[in-house]
This record gives structure tokens, sequence and C-alpha cells, in this order.
């Protein structure tokens, strides 16, 4: 089974004021088959920590590691992190015109299953992938995220999730800007990803409302760049009633 | 997109539209220099003195064109000099150094289903050339012209479009290195005419052309897209002007482009006058500019002279820039390989634009041609 360790991690962004420490020393183990939720306020790190860990350019690594498997994942281009295992929804996907979801899909699936599916196959599973999370089939043959409303993002994120069948997902508020039907296809999706047993997800929120849906069996709070208390479901529970007031004092 | 700073982009104020000069005769005008505001981003000394429309003949173009059920081609009629003046002394000299006009009719109310391809073939020649399309009133049809193999060639395209008439003109540059290329393409329109006027410039060491637009009755539409790709040492240059003289017509420009390699030069200028009686005029161009490599110059000016405040809209865009990093990041993100990401957002960059062209016949070409040259590039 794998294993994402991260120890110690410290990040820095450039400003317009100089460096600036972002996560202060993080530590995290997320095993394949677990559901972790990181949630914090806004501006504590969280997104920080998954694009630091997903290899996003702007983040500056300054302490600590990340493994995957016992493998260096700070050592990895962008892309080979993503075919060790490692995947990133995002809260904000980016627009790539004139290129289709299907063969970004395609592009991708290859690159991480290192040959080409089968296309008949292919057809087949996309659909099906695409049916689950009720996107209209026609979406196949759009440009990437072009014109797509904040649901159907984040929808396809969680497509391209399902089918790339990665062996830890971070997702970075999926559930932000998703009303409640979109809220539930959306989960249902995860769901199906954690059933199989094989990803170990680390889902990133803001609010606790995505874990009626996702019953984690971690909940970490995140505050200014470090996690400050660890517990099971209950912890959200907590959270929920009264907010995040009281690790800020803490 | 990104911004970009390596490069300039450059930005001039309108000046008035007006062409001065407007002769069949090239002595009527004086030699161009790089001090005129037409030519200060054209580098002269590679025209081969073809900007001086008084360059000696060693030769002709090919012709061939395929056989197409109501339309008519003669590639040698009389030169009638019943025509308007030209506004570019290149333009004007072209004409004054041939001997006859190639000629292509396509019959009216005819709907021609199949694509007429004509095919006009350097042969490492000085040559001149005027090509008249005459599309008459309620007919439809998809025609390419193909410039190819090497020359150095001044050559006019008169497109004429009666009333009702709908056409699609798709002019490739897919030259052989060496060459030059000055082409001025004016589009006539006549009452609810509809035009795409499509440049596409792949080859060619220098390529020149000037589309221009004149509306005759209201109605009339023009969409003027262009595609070019433009690597080490390559200029290629389009300057348009869309003249909008008569009320409730529309013009939509569209030209995107990519420079890879040291010295690849793109230009483009667009104009677009509304004059003071074409009310209701709705008008629009942007150009798009991708820089893959250091060292390549892109300059992208949009002019838009408005005479009535009485349209329903007049707009434009330009943007110059490298690859989004944030889109390079999502693709690799999914395990995509830089290059691949690269070579996919270059594709999705044009695939945007053929499909606004929709003209089938080209696409594999201009995508064949776009990674070729990417693939010799790295």
């Amino acid at each position: 089974m794998s294993v994402l360790e991260i120890k110690g991690l410290t990040v820095q962004v450039t400003t317009d004021e100089g460096q600036k420490d972002i996560l202060r020393g993080v530590d995290l183990t997320v095993k394949a088959g677990e559901t972790h939720a990181l949630m914090g306020p806004n501006g504590s790190g969280k997104s920080t920590l998954a694009y630091a860990i997903a290899g996003h350019p702007k983040y500056l690594i300054t302490g600590g590691t990340v493994t995957l498997d016992g493998q260096n994942v700070l050592e990895m281009s962008v892309d080979e992190r993503a075919r060790a295992g490692m995947f990133l929804a995002m809260q904000y996907p980016v627009e790539v015109p004139g290129v289709s979801v299907s063969n970004f899909l395609r592009t991708s699936i290859t690159a991480i299953r290192g040959e080409a599916p089968n296309l008949r196959h292919w057809i087949k599973e996309l659909k099906e992938a695409m049916a689950g999370l009720q996107i209209d089939q026609q979406f196949a043959e759009r440009s990437v995220n072009e014109g797509f409303s904040g649901g159907e993002r984040k929808r396809t994120e969680i497509l391209q999730m399902e089918m790339i069948a990665p062996k830890i997902a971070v997702l970075d508020e999926t559930d932000s800007g998703l009303d409640v039907d979109a809220l539930r296809v959306v989960s249902e999706g995860i769901n199906r990803v954690i059933a199989k047993g094989e990803t170990g997800v680390l889902l990133i929120t803001h609010f606790t409302r995505i874990l009626k849906y996702i019953k984690p069996d971690y909940v970490h709070v995140f505050y200014e760049g470090r996690i400050v208390r660890e517990g099971g479901p209950e912890l959200a529970d907590e959270i929920e009633a009264n907010g995040y007031a009281q690790f800020v004092t803490a | 997109m990104s911004a970009v700073t390596e490069h300039e982009v450059s930005l001039v104020p309108p000046t008035d539209h007006s062409p001065v000069i407007r002769s069949l005769d090239p002595s009527d005008f004086p030699t161009p220099t790089s001090r005129d505001e037409e030519f200060r981003f054209t580098p002269m000394n590679r025209l081969k003195d073809l900007q001086t429309g008084a360059v000696v003949a060693t030769g002709a173009m090919g012709i061939a064109i395929n056989k197409v059920a109501g339309v008519e081609f003669a590639e040698k009629s009389p030169k009638s000099t019943a025509r308007r003046g030209f506004t570019d002394k290149a333009a004007a000299g072209a004409w004054s150094l041939i001997d006859d006009v190639s000629t292509l009719t396509v019959k009216a109310n005819q709907s021609i289903a199949e694509t007429v391809v004509v095919s006009l073939v350097g042969s490492n020649a000085v040559s001149y050339g005027q090509l008249d399309i005459n599309v008459e009133s309620f007919a439809n049809a998809v025609i390419i012209v193909d410039h190819i193999g090497s020359a150095t060639y001044a050559g006019n395209i008169d497109i004429n479009v009666a009333d009702g008439a709908h056409v699609t003109v798709v002019s490739m540059q897919d030259w052989d290195t060496g060459t030059v290329h000055l082409g001025h393409h004016r589009i006539t329109l006549g009452r609810d005419a509809y035009v795409k006027h499509v440049s596409v410039t792949l080859g060619g060491d220098v390529v020149r052309i000037l589309p221009s637009v004149e509306y005759t009755a209201p109605g009339g539409v023009a969409e003027l897209v262009g595609l070019y790709f433009a690597g080490t040492k390559q200029h290629t240059e389009h300057r348009l002007f869309v003249d909008h003289s008569v009320p409730h017509c529309r013009s939509n420009v569209v030209y995107k482009g990519a420079l890879d390699g040291v010295d690849a030069h793109t230009v483009w200028v667009g104009d677009v006058l509304i004059r003071a009686n074409a009310i209701g005029t709705d008008t629009y161009e942007i150009n798009r500019n991708l820089v893959l490599s250091p060292g390549g110059r892109a300059d992208s000016v949009p002019n838009l002279e408005i005479e009535t405040g009485e349209i329903v809209g007049a707009g434009h865009a330009s943007t110059t820039g490298r690859f989004d990093d944030e889109q390079l990041f999502y693709l690799q993100s999914r395990g995509i390989s830089e290059d691949e990401a690269r070579r996919l957002v270059l594709r999705g960059f044009f695939e945007d634009l053929l499909l606004q062209i929709g003209v089938p016949e080209i696409n594999d070409r201009v995508r064949d041609s776009i990674e070729e040259r990417l693939a010799a590039a790295v």
C-alpha cells in the first residue's frame, strides 16, 4: 500500500515584500485507503501545502521532506510526481483553449499508464465516468474548462481523478462554489474512489459541509502554516459547532 | 497569457487612414522607405526591391486549378484599365508589369460544394500576378489560393463579392525558403454580401499581405482571419484596412500567430475606420501572439478610428505572451511532460482558429507544418 509522508515541510513564496514563510513545519502521513480532512481558516496555508506537494514553481521548499513510498517527491518534476501516483484536484482549474477534454484526458492517461489505452475501452471508460458525474457527453469535445461553470470544472477535476486512479489524491477545496446537487454528485465520485481502497485522499476544506457526504478517518486542523490539532471525525463536529477560534487562541 | 518583456509590442496613435494616393501607375507613388508609417516594421533591404514596383519579371508563376462545375477560370484574360487605383506602390507595380489577368468567376446563384483550389507555383523567378475572384450574386463558394514553391512575387487578388453572395477565400502562403511575397488583397462587398478572408502564412523569408475591405451597400459582413507561424529570421506581416463607409455593415478580425526562433518577426496592423455615415457598424478585431522562444519580436497595432457614435459596437484587443505557466503546470500535474504540454497548448492555440476558418482541407496541412517546424526547432 502506498504512503505519502510529509516531514517538517517548510515553504516560502516570493511576495512584493520579499520572501514570506507560509508553511512552518508540516508533518502528515497519508496512506492509501485512508481519508484525511485538512481543515483551516482562510490564509492558513492549506492550498500552499497542496501546490507545494504537486510541485508548483511558485513555492520554494526551504526544509523538510516529502516521500511517496520512500521516493523523494521533492526531486521530481511536476509531471514525474503525477506519474508516480500523485494527483491534485485544483481549486481553480485553468482553461486550456483548443484542447478537448477527451484529448487532454487521453494524453494524461497515456502518460500515467505508460501506454495509450485501447480506443474502444477508452471511449467506454470515459463515457461511464462522465455519466457517473452527470457530465454531459458533449463536454468530451469541449476545450478543457473553457466556458465551464465552477461546478462543471470541479466535476471535471473529479472525472480526472476517477480515471487516473492515483495513489494519493489531494483535493484543494473541491467543495467551494458548489451548490447542493453538485456537491452531492462530486462527493459520490470521491467516495467511489475511496471505496476502492487504493487511493489515499487528503481533502482540504474550509467548511465542514462536504464532510456530511465524505467521512474522513482523520481530521487535521491547520493554522499559520502547521497542523495544530489532530483527531477523528469528531473534530470536524467541534469545528462545525465552535468554528476555528478555539484553535486560533490555543 | 503572461506578459512578455523580452520583445516589443508597439502601439502608435491612430493616423488618418484615408489613403492619399490611389493609382494604377507605380510612378505616382514615392519609393517607400523605412521612415514611412506603412513600412516602419518592414525589412526594406530584404524585399529584393519589389517595393519599387520596377523590378523586371524573370519568369511567371505556374497556375493550376481544379475543375469545378459552376466555376469559370481564365488564366489569361484581357487587362482592362477600368480598375480602382491601388494604394500601394508594389501593388501598382505588379499591375503595371503584367500583360493579363487571371479571372475566377463563381456563377450567380451557384452553391459550390467542392472547394476550389488555385495553385500559384513559384519557379525561383521574379514574377507578378493579378487574380480576380468574382463571386456573382447569391453564389456560395470556398476558394483556396495556394502559394507554393519559391519566388520573388508581387501579386494582387481582387475579390468582388456581389449582392447576397457568400464566399470564403483562403490565401495560403506556404512558400519555400528564400521567397519574398508582397500581396494586396482587396475585397469589395455588395449588399448583404459575406466574405471570410483567411490568410495563412507559414513559409517564405518575407511575406507582407495587405488585406482591405470596402463595402458598397448595407448588410455586408467581412470576417478576416489570419494564422501565421514565423521561424528564425522569417518576417511575416499582415496589414489590414477595413473601411466602414456604408451603414449597417459588420467586420470581425481574428489573427493569431506564433513565433519561434531568433529574429522571427511578426507584424500585425489592424486599421478599422468607421466613417461618419457608417451608422449601425459592428466591428471587433483581435490579434494574439504566442512567443515560443527568446529572440523573436511581435508587433501588434490595432487602430480603430470612429467618426460616428451611432454604432452597434467597436472594439479591439491585442495580446502577446509566452506560454502560460499555469496552463503548463496544470497539464504537467496530469502526468504530461513539459514538451508535450507545450505542444498541446500550441496546437490548442491554433485549433480554435482552424475551427473558425472551417475549411477542413487546410487543417492537416497547417497542423503538420507547425508540428514539423516545432520538431525541427527543438
